[in-house]
C-alpha cells in the first residue's frame, strides 16, 4: 500500500466517530497493514545506538538501531521475530520516534503505539512493550555511547 | 477473494447427501424420541437406526453407543464417568503427554478432586511406547486413555498395543479416536476398546453431535443426569437430525475411506516435497511415524506460526497452529514440546489438515504463497538473518 493509504487509515482512527480502541477481538487494518507493509525495516551501518530485546524462546524478539544527529533521532531500522501483534507495534514505535528528540522517543508509551494503531486486541496488549522496552533500550546505549567518548 | 480451507482438523463442511438426509428431521419428523406418540416413534425409529447404522460401520453392538453433544462431552462421560464410578475420590489415571485439551484439562480437572495423573512421554516422532503405560500401571490405576490419531501431527499410536496392556491389568481403556474415524480403519473389538469416542464434524458431518462407545459390560457415572436417555447415561432429549446427519456422514466416509486415502495423502506428499524443495530451512514433524494421510504438520525457522497464519489469511488460506501468543508467555505446542522440538521452531509451526475437496491446484497455490510468507516474513525477521549466518 501507497504513504498515503496507511496515512488515510491512521486519520481514520483519529475521527471522533471512529471505532473505540478498547478491547477488540480482531486486529484492525490499520494493524494488518503495518504486519504487511512493515515500515523502517533492515539495519543501519553507522548507528548510534541500538538494542535487542525479547527472547525467540518465548514469542518475540526485535533489534533496533538509531541514528542520532544533534539529539534528533534522524534514522531508525528494525527487525522484529513475532505475532503480526509484535510485527505491527515495532513498525508503529519506529514510525513515532522518527524524527523526534530523544527526550519525546523516552516518553512515548505502549498506550502511545496502541492508540496510534487504533487499538489491538486486549490479550495482545503485551506486543506494544517490546517496541517501546526496545527503543528506550536503543537510546540508552547512545547515551552510552556518549559517555564513552568523555 | 479466493478462498482455500486447510484446516479440516479443525471442522469440515457438512456434505449435501448428509444435509439431505438431515432436512426431514429439523421440519416435519420433530418429535420428541422419547414420547410414545406418531411424532415420537418417527424420531425414535430413526434414532435407533443411526445407532445401528454407526454401530455397524464400527464393530460395535448399537446399545454401545452414547450419543453426546461431540467429542469434548464424550471424552469428559469416559473419564469422569470412570472416575466417579465408585463415590471415593481417589484413583490413578493413566493418558498421554499429546492429548486433545479435552482429555488433559478433564484430568487436571480431575487431579484437583485427588486423582493421579501420569501423563506418558512420546518419542520425537510423537508415538506412545505401549511398554511405558505398562510400567506406569498401579494397583489403584483405574483408566488408560490414550488417542487414537493426533490432531496436530497425525501420529497415529499403538492403539491396539496400549489396550492389550490394560487388558492384561484389568485396566478400563478410553480412545479418543475423533481424528481417526472415518479416515483410517476403525472396529472397536479389534482394537479392543473399552470406551471410545466419536464426532461428527470432523468427517463432514454437523456440529454438535458426537458418541461414546461403552462396551457391554463397562460401568459409568454419568456427567449429564436427567430423564433416562441414552441407558440413563446422558441425559437430554436427543437431537434427532444431528444424530441422522453423524449416521450418513460416517458411512459416507466409510465406504469411501479407500479413494479418499489415496487421494488425499497424494496431495499431502506433494504438499511436503514442494514445500521441502521450495523453502529453506523447513521441517516435517513426524515424518518417519504412521500418520493420517490427510494432515502435516510443518515448522518455518525464524518465523512465528500466528504470523505465517494471518499471511496466508490475507491470501485466502485457512490453516492453524498448536501454538498461541495470547498472554506474553509462551505457549508452544504441547504435542511439538513433548515431542522434543526446540520452543523456537514449535512456535513456527504450522498444521494443515487437507479434506476430500482440495485440489491439486490448491496445493500449488499454498505453496506459492507460503513462498510469499516466508520471503515477508524473514525479511522483518530479527532470527532469519541471524539463522542464515551459523
Amino acid at each position: 500500500m501507497a504513504e498515503e493509504s496507511w496515512k488515510d487509515l491512521y486519520e481514520k482512527t483519529q475521527e471522533p466517530n471512529s471505532p473505540p480502541t478498547g478491547p477488540i477481538l480482531f486486529y484492525n487494518d490499520l494493524v494488518i497493514e503495518h504486519f504487511t507493509n512493515p515500515r523502517n525495516v533492515g539495519e543501519l551501518e553507522n548507528f548510534d545506538g541500538e538494542a535487542v530485546i525479547g527472547d525467540p524462546s518465548c514469542g518475540d524478539q526485535m533489534k533496533v538501531a538509531i541514528k542520532v544527529d544533534s539529539n534528533r533521532i534522524v534514522d531508525i531500522r528494525f527487525r522484529s521475530y513475532g505475532c503480526p501483534g509484535a510485527i505491527a507495534t515495532s513498525s508503529m514505535v519506529t514510525e513515532l520516534a522518527k524524527g523526534k528528540t530523544i527526550e519525546e522517543a523516552l516518553m512515548i508509551t505502549d498506550d502511545d503505539v496502541i492508540i496510534s494503531l487504533g487499538g489491538i486486541p486486549e490479550r495482545k496488549r503485551h506486543c506494544s512493550l517490546l517496541g517501546v522496552k526496545a527503543l528506550q533500550e536503543a537510546i540508552n546505549d547512545y547515551f552510552r555511547r556518549g559517555y564513552d567518548l568523555d | 477473494m479466493r478462498r482455500v480451507y486447510l484446516d479440516h482438523n479443525a471442522t469440515t463442511p457438512l456434505e449435501s447427501r448428509v444435509f439431505e438426509a438431515m432436512k426431514p428431521y429439523l421440519m416435519e419428523a420433530f418429535g420428541n424420541a422419547s414420547s410414545p406418540h406418531h411424532y415420537g416413534r418417527v424420531a425414535k425409529q430413526a434414532l435407533e437406526e443411526s445407532r445401528i447404522i454407526i454401530a455397524d460401520l464400527i464393530g460395535a453392538k448399537p446399545e454401545e453407543i452414547i450419543f453426546t453433544s461431540g467429542g469434548t462431552e464424550a471424552d469428559n462421560l469416559a473419564l469422569r464417568g470412570i472416575a466417579y464410578r465408585k463415590r471415593e475420590r481417589k484413583g490413578h489415571i493413566i493418558t498421554s503427554s499429546i492429548e486433545h485439551d479435552a482429555i488433559l484439562s478433564t484430568c487436571n480437572d480431575l487431579e484437583k478432586d485427588g486423582f493421579t495423573i501420569t501423563y506418558l512421554p512420546v518419542d520425537s516422532q510423537g508415538r506412545v511406547d505401549p511398554d511405558d503405560a505398562r510400567k506406569s500401571i498401579r494397583k489403584d490405576t483405574i483408566l488408560i486413555s490414550v488417542m487414537y490419531a493426533n490432531n496436530e501431527t497425525g501420529v497415529i499410536e499403538p492403539i491396539a498395543e496400549i489396550s492389550e496392556v490394560a487388558r492384561e491389568h484389568g485396566v478400563p481403556f478410553h480412545c479418543d479416536a475423533i481424528q481417526a474415524v472415518g479416515k483410517i480403519a476403525l472396529d472397536v473389538r479389534e482394537l479392543s476398546t473399552d470406551l471410545l469416542c466419536l464426532s461428527s464434524h470432523k468427517i463432514y458431518g454437523p456440529k454438535g453431535i458426537g458418541a461414546l462407545v461403552v462396551r457391554n459390560g463397562i460401568e459409568l457415572s454419568p456427567v449429564l443426569t436427567g430423564g433416562h436417555h441414552e441407558r440413563g447415561l446422558r441425559a437430554g432429549t436427543e437431537n434427532i437430525a444431528a444424530i441422522v446427519g453423524f449416521a450418513h456422514a460416517l458411512k459416507i466416509a466409510i465406504e469411501e475411506m479407500d479413494s479418499y486415502q489415496i487421494r488425499v495423502s497424494a496431495l499431502r506428499n506433494k504438499l511436503e516435497s514442494d514445500l521441502l524443495n521450495g523453502i529453506d530451512q523447513v521441517e516435517i514433524h513426524s515424518a518417519k511415524a504412521k500418520r493420517l494421510p490427510h494432515t502435516t504438520s510443518i515448522s518455518f525457522a525464524s518465523v512465528e506460526a500466528e504470523s505465517i497464519l494471518l499471511h496466508l489469511d490475507l491470501k485466502g488460506i485457512a490453516a492453524s497452529s498448536g501454538s498461541a501468543c495470547t498472554t506474553g508467555e509462551p505457549e508452544p505446542s504441547h504435542v511439538l514440546s513433548a515431542m522434543g522440538i526446540s520452543p523456537e521452531l514449535a512456535q513456527g509451526s504450522v498444521r494443515i489438515s487437507l479434506g476430500r475437496e482440495n485440489t491439486e491446484e490448491e496445493v500449488d497455490y499454498t505453496v506459492k504463497v507460503l513462498k510469499d510468507t516466508m520471503n515477508h516474513l524473514r525479511r522483518i525477521s530479527s532470527q532469519w538473518n541471524t539463522l542464515k549466518a551459523l
